[in-house]
């Protein structure tokens, strides 16, 4: 059992539910434990860098502040845009010990540095993709478009990604559990992100775009890890469709999700009733000699 | 302008990189950020000419970049900085740009709804120490009086249990709004 801390942030109690529910559903049939941060606050999320920079470093450093007192070396933050905040906040606290001062001045909580931040494509993908296999009851077999956007994948030192432009992570994941990963063009697009309420026409018009060329490449889902890229491709479907002058049915995943069902989770508690546009995939349970059959295939390309 | 008379210090090149560690004056013109950008057909300036417009020192042009549309549509998603051969973090100078433009009053008339949603977003999270989704369109459509947007995607979010009508409160609040007032939020421009 991996122990690691757990800072859902203010997206998944609210508009990502799903994304928090499947989370918390695949954690323990993957063996990691989730301690959730005590009496956690908002990251500040775009709205405080755009209007103040010292209230943007001095939200999340609270939180790694708690993270760090409660002895949490590591924190899992699904959400692609905290994950962002939390691993800058580090990063530039680290770096400037005269605005760490300020900082934890501003937060009243002492600062080393302790608490790493990460997402959930680096703890998914620090487990073997073989033990992963192994516990796949019902491969889902889809073709998938894995779309990153830019949280999980910019500024690159900061997210640590590999390959920031065409990063394959997600894609190691999906196959893992039976997925067939596509290669696509808008991976690490822009969906619109902060401007769902205020400029929905700019997210239907990129986001429109996204979905369009996933759609063209084959893809009967997409796969994402940020509760903002999902809430534009989801949610706001009528918007993008708009933009696009036609409609589209494909269906928007979290990862946590898509290998929930591989692993045979329910589709209820993986959240996956609480989307806008409706999941129609349901991947079949392998009878035992086909599993054997899949494995020795498996085992034959490699 | 006379460079004659004019200490290093007082260019706003300089107060940039004091402020955000940033030198514009790296930025060779490549056009790379504006080529990747995703909104730049929708800015008045594209970043580079964004930048372009700060390394002349002129004054005429730095009224025009605190008033663009430009630094409120940046979206912030660092394809810019990620890609610039110079590596000038161009997202970093524009979260500048904005707190200046804000400070100076200098806000496009065009950006209201961008910024009502920042400062909505920042008022909730004051008071309630996390996001309460309620209560910052409630604050949002206060300050756009645009009140009959978005109201067909709330009920679906609401049946599909996505939308907590109440606020999940922070317990130690004064700790937040200590952060926010050492912070010093200001609230200008304040409709």
């Amino acid at each position: 059992m991996i122990r690691i801390g757990y800072y859902p942030g203010c997206s998944l109690p609210g508009t990502a539910r799903e994304y928090d529910e499947s989370v918390r559903a695949l954690a323990p049939a993957l063996g990691i434990e989730l301690v959730e941060v005590p009496d956690w606050n908002c990251c500040g999320a775009s709205a405080a860098h755009n209007l103040n920079h010292e209230l943007s470093l001095a939200l999340p450093a609270r939180i790694l502040s708690i993270a760090e007192r409660e002895g949490l070396n590591e924190i899992l933050v699904p959400c692609a845009a905290c994950f962002n905040r939390l691993a800058r906040t580090r990063a530039d606290l680290l770096a400037d010990a005269a605005l760490c001062k300020r900082v934890t001045d501003s937060t009243g909580m002492p600062y080393t540095g302790k608490s790493i931040p990460v997402n959930i494509l680096d703890v998914l993908s620090r487990i073997s993709p073989d033990y992963i296999s192994s516990k796949v009851t019902n491969p889902f077999d889809f073709n998938t478009a894995s779309y990153y956007g830019c949280l999980l994948s910019r500024p690159k030192d900061i997210v640590q990604i590999e390959r920031h432009e065409d990063p394959l992570v997600m894609e190691g994941l999906l196959e893992s559990v039976g997925a067939h990963a596509l290669d696509w063009a808008f991976k690490v697009e822009c969906c619109g992100a902060g401007f769902s309420v205020s400029r929905t026409d700019i997210v239907g018009k990129l986001s429109a775009k996204i979905v369009n060329n996933a759609v063209n490449c084959g893809a009967d889902a997409i796969i994402v890890a940020c509760p903002m890229c999902h809430s534009n491709l989801d949610m706001r479907r009528p918007a993008l469709e708009k933009a696009a002058k036609k409609k589209f049915e494909i269906p928007i995943l979290y990862i946590t999700q898509a290998i929930g069902l591989a692993l045979g989770l329910d589709f209820k508690k993986l959240g996956l009733h609480r989307h806008m546009v409706k999941v129609n995939l349901r991947p079949d349970t392998l009878v035992p000699l086909a599993k054997e059959e899949a494995v020795s295939a498996m085992e034959a390309e490699v | 302008m006379n460079y004659a008379n004019v200490h290093h210090n007082d260019l706003y090149s300089s107060r940039i990189k004091n402020s955000t560690g940033e030198n514009i004056l790296n930025c060779y013109q490549c056009g790379k950020c504006s080529a990747g950008c995703p909104v730049a057909e929708d800015m008045d300036f594209p970043p580079s000419m964004i930048l372009r417009m700060l390394q002349t020192e002129c004054e005429d042009d730095r009224k025009a970049v605190l008033s663009s549309m430009s630094i409120w549509l940046c979206i912030s998603c660092e394809m810019c900085a990620s890609r610039c051969p110079q590596k000038v973090s161009i997202a970093a100078i524009t979260d500048f740009l904005r707190e200046e433009s804000v400070q100076l009053e200098m806000v496009n008339p065009g950006a209201k709804k961008i910024l009502a949603f920042h400062k909505s977003f920042l008022d909730s999270i004051k008071y309630t120490g996390r996001l309460y989704e309620v209560g910052l369109v409630g604050l949002y459509k206060l300050r756009t009086r645009d009140l009959l947007q978005d109201l067909l995607t709330a009920p679906g979010l609401f049946f599909k249990g996505k939308l907590p009508v109440f606020p999940h409160m922070v317990k130690d609040r004064s700790g937040i709004k200590n952060i926010f007032k050492k912070t010093a939020y200001r609230n200008r421009g304040e409709q």
